[in-house]
């Protein structure tokens, strides 16, 4: 680094919806800085008044998603040299979400969508039943674990253009959590999985942009489980006609 | 405005899957229409059919089978997206042999011509 210490031009949304407006900050550059690092820096040094969230900083809890020069990212794994446009950074709430204040979102919408979708465990056994063997080489544990990783971070859900059009639309990660319940050989109530995911703003409404899968910062595929659930309540629509 | 968040093939593939799709549903209602005066008015249909040997129609006649042709693809390629299970590498695979066999189809369309 030279010894002459460069700064960058930080914008950060400050407020709420109505009535925010992005304010400025000037923020010294360093050596292997996070988004969260400036975000951080901010709070501690310009302004304790911005509220953000984050717990693990390790890319591990999916608290601390932003909008970081207009493309939603996990900010505490995310290089400031990776995505700063000339000296220019812009931090931003996550989109699709209601804006409690700066950079917190309110993530009840998001979650209570994950239950919409049915995505929880529907026990097959109780507690004094032996416990099932399953055989992680199958092909159902093998689709099913493609979407274990996800860590309810709301990138997806922030990059989706469906759920912009659509409030009621349940989002890429409440789906890829139902296809993974319907993939898993322990769940009791499949069905009750496709008709949750079927409905007004099931995984129909899904247009392919592919944005959940493009953006997800731990690389799962989204899109491909909703594909997944496409064809899975399709498949059982022509089934129950017949 | 494409946003950030946008700027990836995917979204771009919806865009003009879209946008072609909006552009034959303006121009299909006045296919049907004039394909109607054939059996309603027959010498108003000649007279449309003359003014169509226009230059610049012939030009708008290339756009149009252009929409046609993404649009189509655009929805095979939805198809085989949404409703054949395969894994990435499958549909890389795929994508490959179909534009490879455009290539070669388009070479020997291009010499017959």
């Amino acid at each position: 680094m030279s010894s002459k210490q460069e700064s960058m031009d930080v914008s950060v949304w400050r407020g709420d919806e109505q009535s925010g407006r992005f304010e400025h900050f000037e923020v010294p550059a360093q050596e292997s800085q996070t988004i969260l690092d400036v975000v951080s820096w901010i709070q501690q040094h310009q302004d304790p008044t911005l509220s953000y969230r984050y717990a693990c900083r390790v890319g591990m809890c999916g608290s601390c998603a932003m909008m970081v020069n207009g493309v939603p990212r996990w900010t505490c794994r995310t290089h400031v040299k990776k995505v700063l446009d000339g000296n220019r950074l812009e931090v931003a709430p996550l989109r699709n979400l209601p804006v409690i204040k700066d950079l917190a979102t309110d993530m009840d919408p998001f979650f209570d969508k994950w239950v919409a979708a049915e995505g929880m465990h529907h026990p097959s056994k109780t507690r004094d039943d032996p416990i099932e063997t399953i055989n992680p080489e199958s092909a159902d544990r093998q689709v099913a674990n493609a979407g274990i990783e996800c860590i309810n971070c709301s990138v997806c859900y922030a990059a989706c253009d469906t759920v912009s059009g659509n409030p009621d639309y349940l989002g890429p990660a409440a789906l890829q959590r139902a296809w993974t319940v319907y993939n898993d050989a322990k769940d009791a109530d499949k069905q009750l999985v496709l008709d949750a995911v079927s409905g007004r703003g099931g995984c129909h409404n899904c247009h392919s942009q592919g944005s959940c899968t493009m953006h997800c910062p731990n690389e799962l595929n989204p899109l491909d489980a909703i594909a997944g659930l496409k064809r899975a309540s399709a498949a059982s629509f022509f089934k129950r006609r017949r | 405005m494409i946003r950030p968040h946008r700027a990836h093939a995917l979204w771009y593939a919806f865009l003009l899957h879209r946008l072609s799709g909006l552009g034959l549903a303006v121009f299909l209602p006045a296919h049907f229409y004039v394909l109607s005066m054939a059996l309603t008015q027959p010498d108003r249909l000649d007279r449309f059919l003359s003014w169509s040997e226009q230059p610049i129609v012939k030009l708008a006649e290339f756009g149009l089978v252009f929409l046609l042709a993404v649009h189509v693809f655009g929805g095979l390629r939805l198809m085989a997206l949404e409703w054949l299970p395969w894994s990435a590498s499958q549909k890389t695979l795929a994508a490959g042999s179909v534009a490879g066999a455009f290539l070669i189809s388009t070479t020997f369309f291009l010499q017959a011509v």
